[in-house]
């Protein structure tokens, strides 16, 4: 391309009163990768996926934004971006459901139970101007294991089977942004962790922007490039992933607290098979992390550090048991009652991307070492994990 | 039995035949609407479409006389139509019949539509399906089992219809007079025996066609249950 091209876009701006809470956003999300849309049940997450696929009637806009300047034809964004314009209450503009270009996977897979796993996948594909080719449909059909239920019914198949089948169905027609409204949550833990999987090399392959609503963190953690916080209908915090779950005082809002964490993004700079170990190199440091499938010599990988597995030491000790020790600044102390989370940045090798990690330490043991901010620590990690 | 008997017998399957053709035809999107709609209409034509449970036939049959009679908006509408008066003709039956007998299609199949997940009809939405679409290709399909259950009562409550049908067709052989009139004739004239064997065969009839509903039922399993007419039998 000549021409310098806008990243494509999704933009949102929606308000629906419900029971409760009245969903009021006003969102400009990434064309491309996953966006988490994250927050308490209750807190409208639902509601503004329904807005955006025009299954509630919100007011407002929502348009899809080719990463102009050249695109189909249609309306000029104010950036000279082509325009796909699905509502604007402004012009009366309104597209029902079924003439936009999008999928939907709910939590309960919503198959048509009258037909048959093939049928399903062949419905919206014949319906759409843009479903996938027979090919393009059997590759997604291997991809997502389904070679050997295409002649099933949908009530004799698993969770799991009835997610993948909804995921397969979705993305044979081709669509231009895939909704996912908790995919996983009917779902046992045994079948999550086979489904979770290949929903991450799904976030790694597809080309269009994907919407997930969940209230899971491990899901966000593995999948979530951006991050949509919610509460009450409105939007708290949105950002980069790896960047709002280190924004202060966000913490408490970011699901369980034993779920507290950060996602550091690497690559994988070295092997030790024979401790089943790899070496990530990350932002600020390289961590020793237990080594996974597709985590190949210099392959991209996330790594998931939990506050409550950092501890901080005023020196580095040689002699201790914990592999990964990183040295850092201490940013911000957040007290939590008895306990402190503390905002440690990265200041090893190759930091110029700011990275951080976050530490909840008692607040005795705080009071103890006598922790102020701007001092130089080191970080105990006692666990990190390959996402 | 005598050729009287045996043409009303072919007239009353040929009335039931028509009647439940029309009562398909009319009930399923009437059926649709009360199950989908959400407007202030809907339990006013609710307990309207209800109404024949409860009227007594001859009150029903009353009014159409009335309505469809040479002085009624309804008799005047089918003269200028060319289709002359329908009281006392077969396409009068017809007419009264599918009124008397609307309940009994339009709540199996409101049932049976109701039992649909809205969530699958979403889905089907976010497959490109338009509502037409979503009607003929998802819906219909997922309330067979109701349209049977309607289907078959339909049929045998037209069959065993009386009041209406004195009130609005009278009983003129070959024309009007079905089977429950002529029972009525056979009687009155004291021939019990004619009477017997129609008034046998009717029963045997009846029961044998809601035994077989009531093997469909179960054959069809849970989602043909829901949608069988559990309200009206």
């Amino acid at each position: 391309m000549d021409a310098p091209r806008c990243p494509p876009m999704i933009h949102a701006r929606l308000r629906l009163p419900r029971p409760g809470f009245t969903l009021d956003v006003d969102l400009r999300l990434p064309g491309h990768g996953v966006t988490a849309v994250f927050g308490p049940s209750g807190c409208g997450k639902t509601s503004l996926l329904r807005a955006l696929a025009g299954l509630e009637r919100a007011q407002g806009r929502v348009a899809l934004l080719d990463g102009g300047p050249e695109g189909p034809e249609g309306p000029r964004g104010p950036d000279g971006q082509s325009e796909d314009v699905w509502q604007d209450d402004a012009l009366g503009a309104w597209r029902p459901v079924h003439q936009r270009p999008l999928g939907l996977v709910t939590q309960d897979a919503g198959l048509l139970p009258h037909l048959s796993v093939r049928d399903n996948l062949a419905f919206g594909r014949r319906r759409s101007a843009t479903g996938l080719s027979p090919a393009a449909l059997d590759e997604w059909i291997a991809h997502l294991g389904l070679g050997g239920l295409l002649d099933r019914r949908p009530h004799t198949l698993s969770g799991g089977e009835r997610q993948r089948v909804a995921i397969a169905r979705a993305l044979a027609t081709g669509p231009r942004l895939l909704l996912m409204d908790e995919p996983l949550a009917a779902l046992d833990a045994a079948r999550k962790a086979d489904v979770l999987p290949l929903l991450e090399q799904l976030a790694a392959r597809l080309p269009l922007p994907v919407l997930y609503v969940t209230h899971a963190m491990d899901e966000v953690a593995r999948l979530a490039r951006h991050l949509v916080l919610m509460e009450q209908g409105r939007v708290v915090a949105e950002g980069p992933l790896t960047e709002v779950l280190t924004r202060p005082g966000l913490a408490p809002r970011l699901g369980a607290r034993e779920d507290t964490g950060v996602v550091l993004e690497g690559r994988v700079a070295g092997q030790a098979p024979e401790d089943g170990l790899v070496r990530v190199a990350c932002p600020g440091g390289e961590l020793w992390v237990g080594v996974r499938a597709g985590a190949g010599l210099a392959a991209p990988v996330r790594v998931r550090v939990l506050a409550r597995d950092v501890s901080v030491t005023l020196s580095a000790h040689a002699d201790t048991s914990i592999l990964n020790v990183l040295p850092v600044q201490l940013e911000a102390i957040e007290a939590e009652g008895t306990t402190w989370l503390l905002r440690l940045r990265l200041d090893g090798p190759g930091s110029d991307a700011p990275a951080c990690l976050l530490a909840r330490i008692t607040r005795r043991s705080g009071e103890t070492l006598g922790l102020h901010t701007g001092q130089r620590l080191y970080a105990q990690l006692k666990g990190a994990a390959l996402m | 039995m005598s050729p009287d008997t045996w043409s009303a017998i072919a007239l009353t399957a040929r009335l039931a035949a028509w009647s439940t053709a029309c009562l398909l035809l009319l009930g399923t999107p009437l059926a649709w609407a009360l199950a989908r709609g959400r407007g202030a209409w809907k339990p006013v034509v609710g307990a309207l479409v209800a109404l024949p449970l409860v009227l007594p036939p001859t009150v029903l049959g009353f009014y159409l006389l009335l309505l469809l009679g040479p002085q009624g908006p309804g008799g005047q509408l089918t003269a200028a139509l060319g289709l002359g008066r329908l009281p006392f003709t077969f396409a009068g039956l017809v007419v009264a019949s599918v009124l008397y007998s609307l309940p009994f299609v339009v709540q199996p199949l409101q049932q049976a539509f109701e039992a649909i997940p809205e969530s699958v009809l979403e889905a089907a939405a976010t497959l490109r399906a338009g509502p037409l679409d979503r009607f003929l290709h998802v819906a219909l399909p997922l309330a067979r089992p109701g349209f049977l259950t309607a289907a078959v009562l339909a049929f045998a409550h037209t069959v065993g219809e009386f009041g209406v049908v004195l009130m609005i067709g009278g009983n003129i052989p070959g024309q009007t007079r079905v089977l429950s009139v002529a029972l009525y004739d056979q009687v009155e004239a004291g021939d019990f025996g004619a009477a017997h064997q129609l008034a046998g065969g009717l029963l045997l009839f009846s029961l044998a066609l809601l035994l077989s509903l009531q093997w469909l039922r179960r054959r069809g399993g849970p989602a043909a249950a829901a949608g069988a007419g559990a309200g009206v039998i």
